[in-house]
């Protein structure tokens, strides 16, 4: 049986440049270039070596995005996967974390899927929540922020680096993980992956499609507010000393009149 | 007074200074009950602690599932307290555990999440949180408007004030749903002896500049003359010179210490993502150009390997 893999990608503003927040609050998506999550470039990753494992697998590609999220799609194609799913919808505009694993899990369940893997975290909300939402949601396990990770059969195994402890984790597929920027570097995308890309099938989805009613997602469904965005006034300048050879004594004495030491 | 519920983050039988945090921030809100899971013989002795910061009522829980499974035995109890008290408000500590329960906690209590709050005020109609977004260039304040707001807060937020209170402790009996991963085999992570990254009031750190996993030598020895936690860029940890349970930045620890030591790091937007809120911050690196040196109070353009150990000779006096 072929193992069908679904992994979920965000398309977000490039972090190098100037990321801002638009009239209504919402993260800025239109005049800030953006790109596939790097983070994403991980899941895509062990997906796809999931997949060259098992020797009989798809994997899917799929993301809820404004029109420009095509490009992460894109991109993850020309890395390996082998279709694409775009959740697009103008209704979506401004979806919290909840309503936006509403769209996931629904469009996961209408894709179909054997493994969903998902990046650690978003690299513009990173609250890394998402995955274990979509567990919560589909009601199958959650083995989350996996640096390691593999599948045996019908189990998935990997290990889970916490504050306190290391842990080698497993469970039976169906499941939902999410992996580190430690599972292994991500691939390039090579001449030959970005031009069998452009006629890999993306499949265009929106709420109808999706059974999902628009009034219960965007800003209107959104369960949480945002009340003031401010720019951090940036920091005053501080001082900067040249060593002359007396720097370490010159930062302590700083450090003194600060009571640090 | 509503029951503000805090998910009491505990290691080798100890309080997390998070936890006392919570407890300090729930107070502003209502009446803090702390939620103990999986503690133990500890248990008693948690509880009590959390009396020390303000809880009125300890929920306490125990079964192997805290440990054997991931993630879901945790929500089971923390909703099913939440469910049971009517708690107005539940509040758990910004790991990637504390992160993952409170989201499912909030699915399933139907409540709007609001994560990485970095403070928290009584608000006209619930709490307030205070997200540092983007890199710490912008804060967001934000409500939660639908059910229970729950809200994850980064360590760090507010300094622990003990406030005694009853502290009557509940034990609960947790229907559990299964549907988890299950926890195979469990390492402990080895203690520096160090204080904890994320809580410590003063951090070093080393980049790439720092050359060596030997070179990290300089940079200990300073961070042990201040007390200081030791952190790492991620160049230095790809390197394998530094643990990555150790690494500062987006996909490592997010710090917000008294002060912050920068040596040999450059100051990438990744870097500054973690550590972009301390107080005080200080950078040593030979590059003047290096952007580390926007965002600090005293910089010197130097070689760390001569100006910590000056540094550090002046330090122990
Ligand atoms: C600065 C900022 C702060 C925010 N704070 C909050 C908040 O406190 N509460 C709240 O409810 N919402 C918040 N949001 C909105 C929230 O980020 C979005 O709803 C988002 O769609 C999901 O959260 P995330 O990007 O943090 O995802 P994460 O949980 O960090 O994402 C983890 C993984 O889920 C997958 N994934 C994430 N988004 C998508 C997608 N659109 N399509 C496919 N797969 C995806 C990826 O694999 C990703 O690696 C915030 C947004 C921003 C920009
Ligand atoms: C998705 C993503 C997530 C990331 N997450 C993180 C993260 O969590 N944390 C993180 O740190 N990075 C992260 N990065 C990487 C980040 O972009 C930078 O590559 C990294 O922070 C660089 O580390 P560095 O400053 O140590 O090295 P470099 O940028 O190479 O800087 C080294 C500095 O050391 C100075 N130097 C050299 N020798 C000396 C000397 N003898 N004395 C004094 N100064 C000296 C140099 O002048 C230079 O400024 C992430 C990147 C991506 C794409």
């Amino acid at each position: 049986m072929t193992l069908r893999i679904a992994v979920c990608v965000k398309y977000v503003p490039d972090a190098t440049g100037d990321r801002r927040f638009a009239d209504d609050t919402t993260t800025d998506r239109e005049g800030v270039d953006g790109l596939l999550s790097e983070l994403d470039e991980y899941g895509v990753e062990q997906a796809l070596r999931i997949a060259e494992a098992s020797g009989d697998a798809e994997v899917t590609v799929l993301t809820v995005g404004p029109d420009d999220a095509k490009d992460a799609l894109r991109k993850a194609l020309s890395m390996g996967a082998d279709k694409a799913v775009h959740v697009n919808d103008d209704d979506i505009h401004g979806s919290d974390v909840i309503a936006t694993s509403a769209i996931v899990a629904k469009a996961l369940e209408q894709v179909g899927f054997d493994l969903v893997v998902c990046g650690m975290a978003s690299t513009d909300g990173t609250m890394g929540v998402l995955p274990a939402l979509l567990a919560e949601r589909l009601g199958v396990p959650q083995a989350t922020l996996l640096s390691e990770v593999g599948v045996e059969g019908t189990t998935v195994k990997g290990r889970r680096d916490g504050d306190a402890a290391s842990e080698q984790v497993e469970a039976q597929l169906p499941a939902v993980v999410s992996v580190t920027d430690q599972s292994g570097e991500a691939r390039y995308p090579s001449f030959k992956g970005i031009m069998a890309a452009k006629k890999k099938p993306v499949q265009s989805l929106d709420l109808d499609d999706l059974g999902i009613d628009a009034d219960a997602v965007g800003l209107a469904g959104a369960w949480t507010k945002v009340e003031t965005v401010t720019a951090r006034p940036p920091r005053s300048k501080g001082t900067i000393v040249t060593d002359e050879g007396e720097g370490g004594k010159q930062l302590a004495a700083f450090l003194a009149e600060q009571k640090f030491i | 007074m509503t029951e503000i519920l805090v998910l009491v983050d505990h290691a080798d039988g100890q309080v997390r200074k998070p936890a006392l945090e919570l407890l300090t921030l729930a107070r502003r809100l209502g009446t803090p009950a702390a939620v103990v899971l999986g503690a133990g013989d500890n248990a008693a002795a948690i509880a009590a602690k959390a009396a020390e910061y303000g809880a009125a009522t300890v929920h306490t829980a125990d079964a192997p599932e805290f440990t054997a499974q991931l993630v879901v035995p945790k929500v089971d109890a923390l909703t099913q307290i939440a469910q049971a008290t009517e708690a107005g408000a539940v509040l758990v500590t910004s790991s990637g555990e504390g992160k993952e329960i409170a989201a499912r906690v909030a699915l399933r209590l139907g409540s709007g999440l609001i994560t990485d709050a970095v403070d928290l005020e009584a608000g006209a109609s619930g709490p307030v949180a205070t997200q540092s977004v983007f890199a710490a260039s912008f804060q967001v304040k934000s409500t939660v408007t639908h059910g229970a707001p729950v809200i994850t807060v980064k360590p760090n937020a507010v300094a622990p004030e003990p406030a005694p209170a009853a502290g009557t402790v509940q034990a609960v009996e947790v229907a559990f749903t299964g549907n988890a991963a299950t926890v195979t085999a469990r390492t402990p992570r080895v203690s520096s002896g160090r204080p904890e990254l994320t809580e410590a009031a003063i951090v070093v750190s080393g980049g790439r500049g720092v050359g060596a996993a030997e070179g990290f030598g300089v940079v200990e020895d300073l961070a042990d003359a201040l007390g200081a936690a030791v952190g790492a860029s991620r160049a230095a940890v790809d390197a394998g010179w530094y643990p990555h349970t150790n690494q500062v930045g987006q996909t490592g620890k997010q710090v917000s210490p008294q002060l912050y030591i920068a040596a040999g790091i450059s100051g990438a937007i990744q870097h500054r993502a973690g550590m972009q809120t301390s107080k005080t911050i200080v950078a040593v690196n030979k590059d003047p150009e290096a952007p580390i040196f926007e965002l600090v109070d005293y910089g010197i353009v130097g070689d760390l390997f001569t100006v910590l150990p000056q540094l550090t000779a002046q330090a122990k006096g």
